[in-house]
């Protein structure tokens, strides 16, 4: 049982991370449809800009909850300038040009910003500096959950709150929701349709650095290529909960981060991978359109 | 006027590189040493980075305006009617090429061969995907499993057994085929981008299996002392022995050829344009859909089995590095950037992609950082592909209906 | 004898527990041009998709008899290119071609499904195949020409004009050698004048033995063409009869009007 609770709430803590990178994806599909191949490193980019900023800050002597504060802020900002700016020299130009297209220019964005750190910063694993102090109440139940993991999921809790507000009540989500919809109405009704997918990349952009910085304090070490793997499963995750809707890709990703969980936790922890795809891909075997995708009705 | 229209120009390339510093500015000046406990500021590479933004988005928006004014994005017929001239000539530019194909490992070194021949295994490749992405319009990003499915079956099958290569050849591409229709199977009934998906967790998984499966793959550290190719029953020095590769690979183009070309206006392959075009239609005219899509999967992954098996015997060794999820993205990328269902576009598109990296060597670690921006540029600049794929025009020759 | 070719007994289609279609029976005869109206929303394209495998029935009886005398044969449950190949062939309201092949291909295609060419044939190109796909051509042809397409023959289906991309899916079908022939909506978005032309055709292809079961809204069309007609109105049968009787239908004036 003791053992269960803790693969419990270590499968939370990943889902919790999947859901911050998955919600970028699953916008940005929602709005224009395609698979955002570079997100998983703005989610990498996200996480060595904290490193940079929390180390220098932390080198210059400030206090840690300065230090984490500043250092989330900043991931947060240059990642989401970096969704912009993808977005505007990669996608944006091919707005309607067939369909692979933007793929491939997404897949070369990709292993571009992968180099580009690569080459910027270093090719080897960095140690992350420790953000995440020992809470002292958590002592109590340290065997089951370390204070990260709690850290993790507040975090979570309170951005997905913001998102969701933002989304519900802003002018900007509405015009998002209403961009999704139908792009050429929403156009029609005077939504600045760029403007909108632009906000939705740096929304995305921003979540998933969050998600980056603090996998990588849970983690302790971050690389360059941190971004693919981390991409593909938020991917899945999105897909997993039906891509486009924003509470499933909260759900997919629960779910999957549940299931890698206990099964490299009871089964081996070798095939954590195979787990996940696996499981994605009974998923849509039998509900082909995610968990909670709408049911695609093929209008004749 | 053009002064003014200069003066804007100038200011708003001057606001891009101010954006791009900003952009770059903590992974590109900052770095820290966490050991030393220093922070290393590297303010040249601001200077760096301010320049080429300047620079490079005068240029862009110079390309953008000379590209707009006329065509919008859309169908470029233009191109593919430069390379297809009149049938006479087009006959004798294949011809040239062949000389120059066969030709190549007598002017050229043993390593531009070597190069050439890998070239001519993505031509293959590209070949076999552009079946199941160009033509049956399935989007498959896990294409690279067929190909480590093909490759290993030789690596064990001559491990195990010592089976040789011409022996294991069809059997890698059989595997494969069956392995196609086994992903093919479950998902018949997904669209686009699910489909997509569930291709690349297939790809990953497969990987996953043979890098984790110690006592069925030697998991990563992979298989080595395959068989070269035999040459009836004759041992190859290595330079004979990449010759021989090389012509062995000329050979299945010229035949992957032949088939594509003979199955893309065939029953079999218009099926599979429509299939693509539209799935409904396709139904309700009396296609299979359920035996379209396998054989277009099954065709699709033979090939990548049967270069699968190249592959294993010409490096004389493979482990799962080999295929990841970056293979399938060229692979893909070779696809696309030909113009989906082009047999030409994709032989080009392979060209560029394998070659170019290749003697991009020169710029050693900024190679791949190369290979992304030119995959982007290429998108931007040409998103239907080099070559625009034509149909077949027919010409109704004798009248069908001779007695009124 | 028999002279039914369509006999279609409590078909019922339910979408999330809304029935689109609601114990609806009816049945086709041999020959006759026949006409589905109804006011939009009615159920008359979820009618075509059930027929031709599309949709699933919830409940009901789809019975196909391929000729006189000949045994029934149960299209529920088929998948949609096994019904084709019985015999049911169809075009779609919303055009669907393949805009990217020739005009002549888009034809080939619904030629699919007589003709038999394996990979085989299609690698080693032996006569069989060569003497089939010459098949292929000249019909595809000769049923462009009766169009009245062969100007066309290579031009790309998604650049012709709107008329004649409603003409190409008649040819489409055609070529799959339907016994029962259904138009969704075959004069939709045309001119009086093309209106006619399509008319006429309707016409002439019914000369041939074709039995049309066609949907439409141009009740000129439906009134001077058919000899049956079916009304139906939120998924059921209202009225059936010939145009005369539907016309001074009470039912029918209703649902059209609005009580």
């Amino acid at each position: 049982m003791h053992y269960f609770i803790e693969l419990f709430f270590s499968g939370l803590t990943r889902g919790a991370i999947y859901a911050l990178i998955a919600l970028g994806y699953t916008m940005v599909y929602g709005i224009i449809g395609l698979i955002n191949f570079a997100h998983g490193e703005i989610y990498m980019i996200g996480a060595f800009t904290s490193y940079i900023v929390a180390s220098v800050l932390s080198l210059y002597g400030y206090p840690l909850f300065a230090t984490v504060i500043i250092a989330g802020a900043a991931a947060v900002v240059w990642s989401g300038a970096y969704g912009y700016t993808v977005e505007r020299l990669a996608y944006r130009p091919l707005r309607r040009a067939p369909r692979l297209s933007p793929l491939i220019s997404a897949i070369g964005m990709s292993i571009l910003l992968q180099n580009y750190v690569f080459l910027a910063q270093t090719s080897d694993f960095i140690s992350f500096p420790k953000l995440i102090p020992d809470l002292p109440f958590m002592d109590r139940y340290a065997d089951y959950l370390g204070s990260s993991d709690v850290v993790i999921l507040f975090t979570t809790l309170i951005v997905m709150g913001i998102l969701t507000f933002i989304i519900r009540y802003t002018r900007i989500g509405k015009a998002m929701r209403a961009t999704a919809q139908d792009s050429t109405m929403a156009m029609l009704v005077g939504i600045n349709v760029n403007r909108v997918i632009s906000a939705t990349f740096v929304i995305g952009s921003g979540l998933a650095a969050i998600g980056g910085m603090l996998i990588a304090a849970h983690i302790g070490q971050i690389n360059y290529y941190i971004g693919f793997l981390a991409g593909i499963k938020a991917f899945t995750a999105a897909v997993l909960g039906g891509i486009g809707s924003i509470p499933g890709a909260v759900l997919g990703s629960l779910v999957l981060g549940l299931t890698e969980s206990f099964a490299t936790g009871y089964v081996s922890s070798d095939y954590e991978d195979v787990f996940a795809f696996t499981l994605l891909v009974l998923i849509l075997i039998f509900r082909p359109s995610g968990l909670l995708g709408k049911k695609e009705s093929q209008k004749v | 006027m053009p002064a003014c229209r200069l003066y804007q120009e100038l200011k708003r390339s001057l606001l891009v590189a101010l954006w791009f510093i900003f952009l770059t500015f903590p992974l590109m000046v900052v770095k820290v040493d966490l050991v030393e406990r220093v922070v290393h500021w590297r303010w040249k590479n601001m200077l760096f980075v301010g320049l080429a933004g300047f620079f490079f988005s005068f240029l862009g928006r110079w390309i953008m305006q000379r590209k707009n004014p006329g065509k919008a994005l859309g169908k470029g017929t233009a191109w593919s009617l430069r390379f297809c001239p009149d049938p006479k000539i087009r006959k004798i530019l294949i011809v040239l090429l062949l000389c120059l194909a066969v030709a190549f490992p007598q002017i050229f070194s043993s390593y531009q061969t070597t190069i050439m021949t890998t070239a001519l295994m993505y031509v293959v490749l590209g070949l076999g995907l552009n079946i199941v992405v160009g033509m049956a319009g399935l989007l498959d990003l896990g294409y690279v499993a067929f190909y480590a499915v093909g490759a290993y079956s030789y690596a064990l099958l001559n491990y195990h057994f010592h089976w040789g290569f011409w022996t294991v050849l069809p059997i890698g591409g059989l595997i494969a085929a069956l392995f196609g229709v086994l992903l093919g199977f479950p998902v018949l009934r997904l669209r686009g981008d699910y489909l997509a998906i569930v291709t690349l967790g297939f790809g990953e998984i497969i990987r996953l299996i043979l890098e984790n499966w110690g006592e069925f793959s030697q998991g990563p550290s992979g298989i080595s002392n395959i068989s070269r190719p035999g040459f009836f029953g004759l041992e190859l020095s290595l330079d004979a022995a990449i010759l021989y590769i090389y012509y062995l690979m000329l050979a299945f183009v010229l035949v992957a050829i032949f088939i594509v070309g003979r199955l893309q206006h065939s029953r079999l392959g218009r099926a599979w344009i429509a299939l693509r075009e539209d799935e409904i239609a396709c139904e309700a005219m009396g296609i299979d859909k359920t035996k379209t899509k396998l054989t277009a999967f099954a065709l699709g992954a033979f090939w990548a089995g049967i270069i699968g098996v190249v592959f294993a015997a010409k490096t004389t060794f493979i482990n799962p590095a080999s295929f990841t999820f970056l293979e399938s993205a060229i692979i893909l990328s070779i696809v696309v950037l030909g113009g989906m269902g082009s047999i030409f576009g994709v032989i080009l598109g392979a060209f560029i992609l394998i070659l170019l990296p290749e003697y991009l060597r020169a710029l050693a670690q900024y190679r791949m950082l190369a290979f992304g921006i030119l995959l982007v540029l290429l998108m931007v600049f040409r998103p239907q592909g080099l070559i625009a794929p034509g149909r077949r025009a027919y010409f109704i020759t004798k009248k069908p209906d001779p007695e009124t | 004898m028999n002279t039914t070719i369509l006999k279609i007994s409590g078909l019922s289609v339910s979408f999330g527990g809304i029935l689109a279609l609601d114990n609806l029976d009816l049945d086709i005869k041999q020959k006759e041009i026949a006409a589905v109206i109804g006011p939009n929303g009615a159920g008359k394209t979820t009618f075509f998709n059930c027929l031709t495998g599309l949709y699933a029935p919830s409940a009901g009886e789809i019975l196909f008899y391929p000729g006189r005398d000949a045994e029934a044969v149960s299209l529920k449950g088929m998948k949609p290119h096994q019904i084709t190949e019985k015999g049911v062939a169809r075009t779609f309201q919303n055009i669907r071609l393949f805009p990217g092949m020739t005009t002549l291909e888009n034809v080939m295609i619904g030629r699919h499904c007589r003709s038999r060419a394996s990979i085989l044939g299609a690698l080693f190109r032996n006569a069989a195949t060569r003497r089939e796909e010459q098949e292929i051509i000249d019909t595809s042809y000769t049923i462009l020409e009766r169009v009245g397409l062969a100007g066309y023959v290579n031009e790309l289906a998604g650049n012709l004009p709107y008329g004649a991309q409603r003409r190409l899916e008649m040819a489409r079908a055609l070529a799959a050698e339907p016994l029962l022939l259904l138009l969704d909506e075959p004069a939709a978005g045309m001119n009086p004048q093309e209106t006619l032309n399509i008319m006429e055709l309707i016409g002439e292809i019914a000369a041939d033995g074709l039995t049309i079961l066609l949907i439409e809204h141009d009740m000129k069309l439906v009134m001077s063409l058919c000899q049956r007609i079916f009304v139906i109105d939120y998924g059921r049968k209202i009225a059936q009869g010939s145009p005369g009787e539907i016309r001074s239908n009470p039912d029918v004036i209703k649902a059209y009007l609005g009580a």
